[in-house]
């Protein structure tokens, strides 16, 4: 409220388009603010990590299971590696991961959606009785099999054109085709929904009659008025497949050691727990970067979600 | 009659459905018996492919396999020999469900309070606290909070066993791991649910009529309110009944969560597309419903 005050009052009359009176709205929630802070924090410490920690996080040393101390702030785990390292190793698999795989599985779903609800007839439900389809199909089969078929190939094929260096590689795309492969259809759903009811108004009907194209008008009619849908949407995926990553890495589907994910973190941690020894430190660490930044994730897409006042969905 | 013919539409569907898992399985590399006892001979191998038809072409294998499912046979199980598919599933599905429903009514339990009185107190202290509970428990997966209960009230305080699946004392804790995250969803549906009915009209006349506040929100706006969390439960129910493989893996639960991933692994390609179709039919059998309901509560919504 105080900015809005605080302006002179001719620029109170100025006319604010949705996008600022949005931006305004963002800035005046608190958790969405700090969540947005703590992110931008995470990834600057992320990037800078290997210049600041002063262990690699793959060495293995001989200081097994060292509780945390004022060496090893974390503690070591099972081979004596520092876990402050390892976690922002994980660190940037996990946002990595998340990032793209939330990005890529958008685009595919926005312009799914974005077809089938403006083509309509027979397409739309073509398209999404094939939505209706892989929804009604356990997730894990689809990733289990991309990376048990594609894996040796794709691994073969390196090494025949003497790429060796870049065979890590291999694991960390399909995991990512793996997991955008179903993580657009809840997009594509919402997005049709929203084009549906667009494709009705006024200003497209105007634009259609004028003799604009079908690409035309999605281009620059629908795709610009469900970019708020968009945009919320993106920052509840990327949580959702981070999660989804630390699963994998837990059915030991994800990253494969010595690198690190978050989840591979979590469920080593796991691992180790027993009734002698409790290694707590092993799960509480990961465990606590892992939700605090769900949590920085969640409070940035419910602050955007008010901003634009995005309704529905879950 | 509209829900008659999405429930006709259901078989054809699971037909898809029960192809693609089919198909997929077969697409991956291996093949059951690859992991058995090493130097197995070819005769032998090429015996056990004839027996269980493995050398049969792909869509002869499927229509022999449709054959068998028209009868209610699911199939032998391709790595526990003594076993049909249907064996595992009588002796599994049981236990998931009843993990499954617990966690349900847990998630439910929590999640529908929490988040009727942080819609009711909106803007105040028990909101901010309430829907804090709510997001946090949504950012720990169950890989987290399992081991973390594990650890706490298992191993070092000892109030609760550690894992398996005996007595109700034993399902307290893995109903806990499963159910907390949906409790936090559930709550924040319900809690948007509550702030979009509140500030409607008919909930102003019912105030006008003279109604308590109690009457009016717990008589009017809550039939309306929960049509969120309705839409949410029907793939979560499915979810939830047919399995969890994280939660059943850490306590030791012997359920069918468990079997769908190593069914995987172990290529029998009976159990894990069994498994596909029952999960399959009972999200669409459950969708059916819930629309169902949905246009129960809500008189405005018609179905055609």
């Amino acid at each position: 409220m105080n900015e809005l005050v605080a302006q002179p009052a001719a620029s109170s009359q100025q006319h604010l388009s949705p996008n600022q009176k949005a931006w305004l709205r963002f800035k005046r929630n608190r958790p969405a603010v700090i969540g947005t802070w703590f992110l931008l924090a995470l990834a600057l410490l992320v990037v800078l990590s290997p210049w600041i920690i002063p262990y690699n996080p793959n060495t293995l040393t001989d200081a097994q299971f060292q509780p945390p101390s004022a060496q090893h702030w974390f503690g070591t785990d099972v081979h004596g590696r520092d876990l402050l390292a390892r976690i922002f190793a994980g660190a940037r698999i996990s946002l990595l991961v998340g990032a793209i795989g939330a990005g890529v599985s958008l685009l595919i779903g926005v312009l799914w959606g974005a077809v089938a609800g403006y083509v309509g007839g027979r397409w739309d439900s073509f398209m999404m009785r094939s939505v209706d389809i892989l929804y009604s199909m356990p997730p894990v089969i689809f990733v289990i099999v991309l990376v048990t078929t594609l894996e040796a190939r794709l691994m073969g094929t390196l090494v025949s054109l003497h790429h060796e260096n870049w065979t890590w590689l291999v694991r960390i795309f399909l995991l990512l085709v793996g997991l955008c492969s179903l993580s657009w259809l809840t997009t594509a759903r919402i997005v049709r929904g929203q084009v549906l009811s667009l494709r009705n108004r006024q200003f497209v009907e105007a634009s259609r009659t004028m003799g604009a194209g079908t690409l035309r008008i999605l281009r620059w009619h629908i795709l610009p008025n469900v970019l708020g849908v968009v945009i919320v949407y993106l920052t509840l995926t990327v949580p959702a497949i981070i999660l989804y990553e630390s699963f994998l890495s837990y059915l030991g589907l994800g990253i494969q050691p010595p690198m690190a994910s978050w989840g591979s973190l979590i469920a080593e941690g796991a691992n180790q727990m027993n009734p002698i020894h409790i290694y707590w430190w092993l799960l509480a660490f990961p465990a606590a970067f892992l939700v605090a930044t769900l949590l920085a994730l969640n409070f940035v897409g419910d602050g955007l979600r008010d901003a634009w006042d995005v309704r529905g969905g879950g | 009659m509209y829900f008659l013919r999405r429930l006709a539409f259901i078989p054809p569907l699971l037909l898809v459905v029960s192809f693609l898992a089919f198909g997929l399985m077969h697409l991956a590399p291996g093949n059951p018996f690859d992991r058995e006892r090493k130097p197995a001979s070819p005769d032998v191998e090429r015996n056990l492919a004839r027996k269980y038809h493995l050398d049969e072409p792909f869509l002869k294998q499927y229509a022999r396999y449709l054959g068998g499912l028209a009868h209610g046979d699911f199939g032998p199980s391709l790595k526990y020999r003594d076993h049909t598919v249907t064996d595992i599933i009588a002796q599994g599905l049981p236990v998931s469900m009843t993990l499954g429903w617990l966690a349900f009514c847990f998630a439910l339990g929590i999640g529908l309070p929490l988040g009727f009185y942080t819609a009711v107190e909106r803007g105040r202290w028990p909101d901010y606290l309430g829907s804090f509970f709510a997001i946090l428990v949504i950012c720990i997966p169950g890989l987290v909070i399992g081991p973390i209960l594990v650890v706490t009230l298992a191993i070092h305080w000892r109030i609760f066993p550690v894992a398996l699946w005996e007595s109700p004392w034993h399902a307290i804790l893995p109903t806990i791991a499963l159910g907390l995250y949906f409790s936090g969803r559930i709550a924040r549906l319900m809690r948007e649910g509550m702030l979009g009915i509140m500030q409607s009209e008919f909930v102003t006349t019912a105030r006008a009529k003279g109604l308590s506040e109690f009457q009016v929100l717990s008589r009017h706006a809550v039939r309306l309110a929960i049509l969120p969390v309705l839409s949410y439960s029907g793939p979560l129910l499915a979810d939830l009944l047919t399995g969890s493989f994280v939660v059943e893996n850490i306590f030791q639960i012997p359920g069918i969560g468990t079997s769908l991933v190593n069914g995987m692994s172990n290529r029998d390609y009976p159990l894990v597309v069994g498994l596909v179709i029952l999960y399959a039919a009972l999200l669409l059998v459950l969708n059916v419903l819930v629309d169902l309901t949905y246009s129960i509560l809500d008189r405005r919504v018609k179905y055609e």
